[in-house]
Formats: structure tokens, sequence, C-alpha cells
């Protein structure tokens, strides 16, 4: 964990209540793909905990949904603020477990789709294809599919209302990818369904919940695995499959 | 120069800052963002019997001035803070510690409280006596003077080392039940924990806590603390260690002013995870504006 300040180079809308900001400054800590980052925000106590989409040494690329009035303020920022981050947070995914002939599946949910994107980079770079799937509600919350293609992933798109690539939820897309490792990340239901979709495919989901301090001391995030209690900031977001508890 | 030093119950601390039971966990995480040694001591995550998880989450929210938590005591029990977290600690820190102990019956405080006595590295026992009484309908120990004198009758039995009882501010009279622990035999008290709040998610017209309520805590809660340490120090003559939402150096000076021989941060420890590291920092500066040469000397100025 590093705390640092940032200047914004862009705030924009990307989808539907969806944004993307970029930060510049020292990011020589922001760790491995699935990590986040705590921001602080003028006129709020707790800072608000945001996953990377993207960095490099100097960048950091998030993408976030407003849900309330920490990240309305957030969209508000302009370019040129400074913000105080917390960064290199959480454990993130482990690359570490596959291999060359491993075929791994990444499957993303609304704004659960960006810390994929790190992921999918890492992975391409080291020579694994990625094939991935994105789910959205419907074709105006849809974000960075072209982006995930640059990058040469396999990628297939679901919403729930076919008004954009397949209709439906991401599981209806699963049946027809052969894997052998599962990446996730996305609200609760829907890293439930990948789960038990995904059957005994290992693999390793990312998961969020409201948290305060967001390093491991205020026990705010915990939730129960079966090796026991797991701040879900610290020890998390990511979790290996065999370790959950729904 | 100035003086820093205080003394908590006969034990020097090189200052008085102090963070506070369950924003600092068992002092490691920390320990990996800055010696910790620098601190006057601090107060270990409330600590039970056995094992907790605690409550259902959500259990952290932001409101106006701080934040609400309803963790619910999550430790790992006392044997494996004794086993585990005390020598892992001791690599990481060469003062005494605070424990700071929970119980939901007298017995279970007691017992918990004799365990962690046997502790070397342990310099004080603070009792936090806002958890709820499982034979008493629910209610909490500190809320209630005679529930609270009891607990302090059952741990002064077993702790043998200087014993601080930790009191509710969600009380008529705080200054009654600060008068029955010293009466009971504290030797400190430790003030304010937390005051039960609630937030309410418009979206859905529901409380955001999981658990309902929660213990409001941060800077919002400061002058109640500050106020409510001032009307303790004219109630009792044992010691006072000040807290509640204290964030900076000049908190600090204040809440002594007030009648503190000691302070305690809290939520700043958790949007800053340097803040002591900056309030111990700055206490010479603030200390010297203000003209205050010792520290020590600054305890109950307010009353003068």
């Amino acid at each position: 964990m590093k705390q640092g300040f940032y200047t914004v180079i862009e705030n924009k809308q990307i989808a539907d209540s969806t944004y993307l900001i970029r930060l510049s400054g020292d990011n020589s800590e922001t760790g491995r793909p699935g990590t986040f980052v705590n921001i602080r925000l003028e006129g709020f106590y707790l800072r608000r905990p945001l996953s990377v989409c993207d960095s490099s040494s100097d960048t950091l690329t998030l993408i976030y949904k407003v849900v309330g009035e920490g990240t309305e303020a957030l969209a508000a920022t302009p370019a040129g603020a400074m913000l105080d981050l917390l960064t290199g947070l959480g454990n993130g995914y482990d690359t570490t477990v596959l291999n060359n002939n491993s075929r791994p599946l990444l499957v993303g949910g609304g704004c659960g789709s960006p810390p994929l994107y790190l992921l999918a980079k890492t992975l391409i770079r080291a020579g694994v294809p990625v094939v991935i799937i994105l789910g959205f509600n419907r074709q105006s919350e849809v974000f960075f599919e072209e982006e995930f293609r640059a990058l040469g992933a396999d990628v297939t798109i679901t919403t729930a209302d076919g008004s954009h690539g397949r209709r439906g939820f991401v599981t209806d897309a699963m049946g027809d990818i052969k894997y052998d490792y599962i990446f996730a990340c996305g609200p609760e239901p829907m890293l439930r369904a990948v789960y038990e979709r995904s059957g005994n495919i290992p693999g390793q989901f990312s998961f969020e919940e409201r948290m305060a301090c967001g390093f491991g001391v205020c026990m705010g995030c915990s939730c129960r695995t079966k090796y026991g209690p797991r701040r879900i900031c610290r020890d998390g977001p990511v979790l290996a499959k065999e370790e959950i508890i729904w | 120069m100035v003086d820093t030093k205080v003394t908590l119950c006969g034990i020097e601390l090189d200052n008085p800052v102090i963070p506070a039971s369950g924003t600092f966990g068992y002092g490691h995480e920390f320990a990996e963002l800055y010696d910790i040694n620098i601190l006057g001591t601090f107060s270990f995550k409330g600590t039970t019997q056995n094992p907790r998880f605690g409550n259902p989450t959500p259990r952290v929210a932001e409101v106006p001035g701080g934040m609400l938590n309803s963790v619910g005591l999550q430790n790992p029990g006392v044997r494996a803070v004794i086993e585990e977290e005390l020598p892992r600690l001791e690599r990481v820190f060469k003062k005494p510690v605070m424990a700071n102990i929970s119980g939901f019956s007298p017995e279970e405080y007691e017992s918990v409280a004799a365990e962690l006595s046997e502790c070397e590295q342990i310099g004080w026992i603070e009792v936090n006596i806002s958890c709820p009484n499982v034979h008493g309908g629910g209610i909490a120990f500190g809320t209630d003077p005679a529930q609270a004198a009891e607990v302090v009758r059952w741990v002064r039995r077993a702790a043998k080392k200087p014993l601080i009882i930790k009191l509710s501010p969600n009380v008529t009279d705080i200054c009654e039940i600060a008068k029955r622990c010293e009466a009971e035999g504290a030797d400190a008290l430790s003030l304010i924990n937390t005051l039960v709040g609630m937030q309410i998610d418009l979206k859905t017209n529901k409380p955001v806590l999981a658990n309902m309520v929660g213990g409001y805590s941060g800077p919002g809660i400061f002058p109640v603390a500050l106020r409510m340490v001032y009307q303790v120090y004219k109630s009792v003559s044992i010691p006072l260690i000040g807290m509640g939402g204290v964030s900076s150096a000049e908190d600090v000076l204040k809440m002594m002013a007030a009648g503190a021989t000691a302070v305690q941060v809290g939520s700043a420890n958790l949007i800053n995870p340097y803040a002591c590291r900056d309030i111990i920092a700055d206490l010479p500066r603030v200390m010297e504006k203000y003209g205050v040469g010792s520290l020590r000397e600054l305890t109950g100025a307010a009353h003068r």
C-alpha cells in the first residue's frame, strides 16, 4: 500500500452512469490485476474504493458507476484536480497458476468488468489466450468492448434485454466455451451463477463489500470462507473458488 | 524543547497518543507502514473469550462528520491473541501494549482479563463495557451503573495490570457511572466509546447497516467527547484517557486541557493510515504555538 497524490488527466462518461477517470502520479506500487485504490473526496469522511482498470508506472485508469453521493462528487471532479489515493490495496488475481496451455475464461458483469481489463492485458502479454464474456443490462451500459478486442481477447457481450450482443446473462454464453480456469468479477448474484455454472473448474472470484479503511484494520468488510473469516479489502477482494461460501 | 511525556497508571509514555481499539488491529498492518514504536502505546482490537465473526455486512457507513460501524467485535479469541498475535507483535513493538477486552457476561470479562494478565507485553487492561449482557436482557453493561460496577468488580479480581474502564456515552449521566467504576477499583477511565447512530439509504428507505444501528465515530463526536471528559474529570480523581473524533495535535491538546492524561485516536487511522504518526510529529509545533512546555502539566488546565 502507498499513499499518494494523483492529478486527474481526464474524467468522462463512457456509458450510462459509468465514468472513466485517468490519473497521473507515482504509480509504482499498484500491484497486480484485481487490486484497488481508495480515494479521498472533499466533503466525505470515508474514502471510496475503486478497482484498477489499467495502470502503468505513472498512470492509473479507473472505471466507476455513479451509485451515490460519493461517486457523484467524483464524477464532478475536473481534469487538473488533485486526488489523495491509497493504492496497491487488496490481493488481486494470481496469474501464476496459469501457463501457456491454460484456457482461462474471464467473466465480468457491469461495473465489475474493469479489473478484468488489466487481467486480460497481463495474460495476453504472457502468451495466454483470453476469452471473455461481459454482461450488461442493456446496450447503453456497454463499455470497453472494443478496448478488450484491441488487446486481442475473444469478446462476447451479453445484454439482459438483447439490445446488444447476445440476449441473456453471462452464464447463457458460458456453455459454448471450452475453458479450464475461470476469473470473475461482478455483482454477487452473477458471481454465484458463474460459480455454479462453472462446476468443478477452478478459478478466482473478486468480491465487493462496503469498507472503511481498505487496508485490513477496521474489519468492516469481513466475509466468511471455508478457511475462516477473510477481509475483502486485504485478504481479498479476490477469493479462490474453493474457499467461497455463498 | 517541549516535553511530550506523560505517565499513565505508573507507566511512562513518550507521548500521549494511543491508537484506539478497533482501528489498529493487533498492530502489524501499521507496522508495515511506519515504526509504531513512536506511539505512546496502542490499544489492540477488542478481544473476547471465543473467536467472533461479528455482525452481518454491510457494517460500516458514511455519515456527516464521520462513520458508523456495527462490526460487532470480530476477533480471533483470547487464545489466538496470546499464542499468535502477541508473539508477532513483539517483533515490531517494544513497548507495553494496551489490551482491550470485551465480554458478554461478568464471568467472560474476568476470564479474559485473567488470561491476558499473564502476558508480559501487556501494560494495561482496557475494558469495553459497551457490550450487551446476554444474561441481562441484552442491555449494555456500560449503560447501567449497577451492571457496570459488577463488571469492574469481576475484572478487578482477575486483572494484575492497571485496569482502565472504557465508558459508553449512551447514558443519561456518565459521571455517575464513572464514579461507580472508580469506587469498584478502576485505575483509569477511557471515554468516550461510540455514540449509537443510524444511516438510511433513500434509494431503498432502509438502514444502510445490516444491524440497523451502529457506533458513530469521527470528528462529529469530538465536542461531545470533550464535554464528557471535562465533566468526568470533575467527578473522579483517577486518570482519564480522552477519545472521540480526535484527528489532530490540536485535538490532543484540547482533550488534555479538558482533563485527559492520554488521548486515543480512532477513526482518523482508517482514513489516513499515517494519522497517529502525523499527529505525533505535529505535537511539538502545536505545543510551542500555544506555549505548552510540558504536556503532563496541561491535563485539566481548563478547570484551573
